[in-house]
């Protein structure tokens, strides 16, 4: 097996489904030459040519666009969205016309599209280049939406989004891209989309996170692993479908939960796993569920970021809050 | 004073046209060749056209049909630009391009079955090239450039027509997909249908430009405006571009001067912003007459013939309204067995509380 940081694994999901199917294509602001301002892509243009993977205009609606387009004619797009602040300019694209394309038609035609697009603070960079927008997305029926937290995942998830005959909003972290390296097997491997990972077992509460909130959350955990709490953390890696199986098979066992996002505290991912919980575990919770996340302000400018964004500390104090209750 | 070289300059467009309004052939190099025959379908497919507008407004006033947005007046317009394409050139359309569906392969009843809000208005048949009609205004604009740049990649030599109109060329969707167009070297064909308003705003409130068609220089494409109550010169405007298309020469945006003779859709009210003065200038142009005109000088064409295909037209529209009608009442279980290929667990759940 080789050692790849997240950022090489999804290329190496890329390039397997590059090589195995004719019909995906990559394209987006930059993605060519150097690869994407990121060196997502890089190296792809050079083993696939132009034709495969290329360069754009500067317009996201028309990358989006293009894949829709593209989409009803049997290719496979994987449309990149340089930074995830600029999805609103795609959103027509994204969560109207591909997201219903299949409704729409009746199934004659689909939309296999793979939008990705680095999101997630902590990384110091500028303006509406860092938001957690997958709330969004999750308001928009017809858009799978992945957020892998590891190198692992995050290539087994890319393979299964581009097999996917349907969109797939697939966000990947920036303070994830190099944040380590770990063992990815080679050549081809799936991970079913709609299915939650355990990372770690515990029988005190759960914590259930994604993204780059799985590692603050196993910090926690570890923290309160110190003072005897044993947490169990679940990494959701695809946020629609949500594996609310997952989560209250840990709910049944530790009968307490918390749910950390770096998104707004407002409406997101967590008010609908809290919703879910109350819908399918209620009688057997000793607690209420808490959410910890961003407050319901504008992203801040990179100076108070890290005081911004949930932290293992705050996500320890409000576990101690549900064991208390 | 002579022009300043470091200034753009554009200059003004005349409109492309065949026929005079009496039916005479006016400008013979751009007459398209066309076989009697040919011309006689042209014909037919306009006046079936008219009448089938005619009675969907009846059908719109009666509740049978749903959102309808009424084309007459721009027949030579939609049915010429589409006679000039290929069976496998594939149509965007925008919500009132309808005809161009039909003519193009959609069964008319599945047309109705969209109006009414049937999702089985949507599924096109596998074999008909188009679309379904687009609400987004614009988005369908960038659709085309996809389906144009999928051809491309396969070496077919198929052209991607989409529509929208003077409105519609105000969007950012319409300039971003010129410009990809422009720079992907698409064989692709904007039709930008200037009937004079989107909904009651007027033409010279949409845009500074002198013409819609000048936008194209910009994008790097070639631009033409057409004289739109002219089927010759849609047709003749329509096959050149589909022919640069094809031969690589990438994409052309069509102006298409145009008139709807009804209101926007069934619920406003033209009088409100439109004189009569204007209405009864464009009554004028009416391409049925001009174009019926120029066929009776040839001997091709009858008021009889009008009278028979107008019959024609109300019988097929009957038939094709009723089986909408008969056709299966969607569901919400369907409808939440089409939004994935597969359902997931979660909406397999929501069905349960509809069944
Ligand atoms: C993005 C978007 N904005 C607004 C509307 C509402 N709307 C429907 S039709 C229309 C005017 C369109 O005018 P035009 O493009 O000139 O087309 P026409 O109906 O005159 O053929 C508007 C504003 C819409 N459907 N989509």
């Amino acid at each position: 097996m080789a050692q790849m940081n997240m950022l090489e694994a999804i290329r190496d999901a890329m390039r397997v489904e590059l090589k195995r199917d004719p019909n995906v294509l990559i394209f987006g602001e930059d993605v060519g030459k150097v690869g994407g301002v990121f060196r997502v892509t890089e190296g792809l243009q050079e083993e696939f040519g132009e034709e495969r993977v290329f360069d754009t205009p500067l317009a996201e609606s028309a990358i989006a666009g293009l894949a829709v387009g593209m989409g009803t004619q049997g290719f496979r797009p994987i449309a990149e969205i340089q930074f995830v602040g600029f999805i609103y300019e795609a959103l027509d694209q994204m969560f109207v016309q591909a997201a219903r394309m299949r409704y729409r038609s009746g199934g004659r035609y689909n939309a296999p599209i793979v939008f990705r697009t680095p999101f997630g603070g902590g990384v110091k960079a500028a303006e509406l280049h860092t938001d957690s927008l997958e709330g969004l997305a999750l308001q928009t029926p017809g858009m799978k939406v992945i957020v892998p937290s590891n190198p692992y995942d995050a290539k087994g998830l890319m393979i299964s989004a581009i097999r996917d005959n349907d969109p797939v909003f697939f966000m990947e972290h920036l303070n994830l891209y190099r944040k380590f390296k770990a063992e990815v097997p080679e050549g081809e491997y799936t991970i079913e989309i709609g299915k939650a990972n355990v990372v770690r077992e515990g029988s005190d509460v759960t914590i259930i996170a994604y993204g780059m909130m799985v590692h603050t959350a196993v910090a926690a955990a570890e923290e309160l692993e110190k003072s005897g709490i044993k947490a169990e953390v679940i990494d959701l890696r695809t946020l629609l479908p949500l594996d609310i199986d997952t989560i209250v098979e840990s709910i049944k066992k530790t009968n307490r939960a918390i749910v950390v996002q770096e998104a707004q505290k407002t409406s997101g991912v967590a008010a609908e796993v809290i919703a879910q919980i109350n819908e399918k575990a209620i009688l057997h919770l000793e607690a209420p569920v808490l959410r910890v996340a961003g407050p319901d302000t504008v992203y801040p400018f990179a100076l108070i970021e890290d005081t911004w964004l949930p932290t293992p500390a705050r996500v320890a104090a409000a576990v101690h809050k549900v064991l208390e209750f | 004073m002579s022009k300043q070289p470091h200034v753009v300059h554009a200059d003004p467009v005349t409109p492309l046209s065949v026929l005079s309004l009496d039916g005479d052939v006016v400008n013979p190099d751009f007459l398209p060749a066309l076989s009697d025959e040919q011309l006689k379908e042209i014909m037919y497919r306009m006046v079936f056209t008219r009448a089938w507008d005619d009675r969907a407004v009846n059908l719109g006033r009666q509740g049978r049909l749903g959102f309808y947005a009424p084309v007459s007046g721009q027949e030579a317009s939609m049915v010429g630009s589409e006679y000039a394409l290929n069976k496998d050139d594939y149509v965007c359309p925008g919500y009132r391009d309808i005809p161009q569906l039909v003519w193009h392969g959609l069964p008319l009843y599945q047309a109705f079955l969209y109006s009414r809000g049937h999702q089985h208005g949507g599924q096109v048949p596998a074999d008909v090239n188009v679309l379904m009609p687009q609400i987004i205004i614009g988005a369908q604009v960038l659709h085309a450039t996809g389906i144009a740049m999928a051809f491309k990649k396969r070496g077919e030599k198929r052209v991607a027509i989409t529509y929208t109109g003077d409105g519609g060329s105000s969007e950012g969707d319409f300039y971003e997909a010129l410009n990809f167009a422009g720079a992907f070297k698409l064989p692709v064909i904007f039709a930008v249908q200037n009937n004079g308003y989107a909904i009651t705003t007027p033409f010279k409130k949409q845009t500074g430009a002198q013409s819609i068609a000048h936008k194209a220089v910009a994008a790097g494409i070639q631009g033409v405006q057409v004289d739109g109550m002219d089927v010759l010169a849609v047709i003749k405007a329509v096959s050149d571009a589909a022919e640069r298309a094809r031969n690589g020469e990438g994409a052309t945006l069509i102006e298409i001067l145009t008139y709807r003779f009804r209101p926007h859709s069934m619920s406003d009210d033209a009088t409100k912003y439109r004189t009569k003065d204007e209405e009864a200038e464009w009554a004028l142009k009416d391409p049925l007459i001009r174009f019926g005109k120029y066929l009776e000088k040839k001997g091709l064409w009858t008021e009889e013939d009008t009278d028979r295909v107008k019959e024609e037209a109300k019988a097929t529209v009957n038939e094709h309204i009723k089986k909408a009608e008969a056709t299966e009442k969607m569901t919400v279980p369907g409808l939440i067995d089409s939004m994935f290929e597969t359902t997931p667990a979660y909406l397999e759940e929501q069905k349960a509380d509809f069944q």
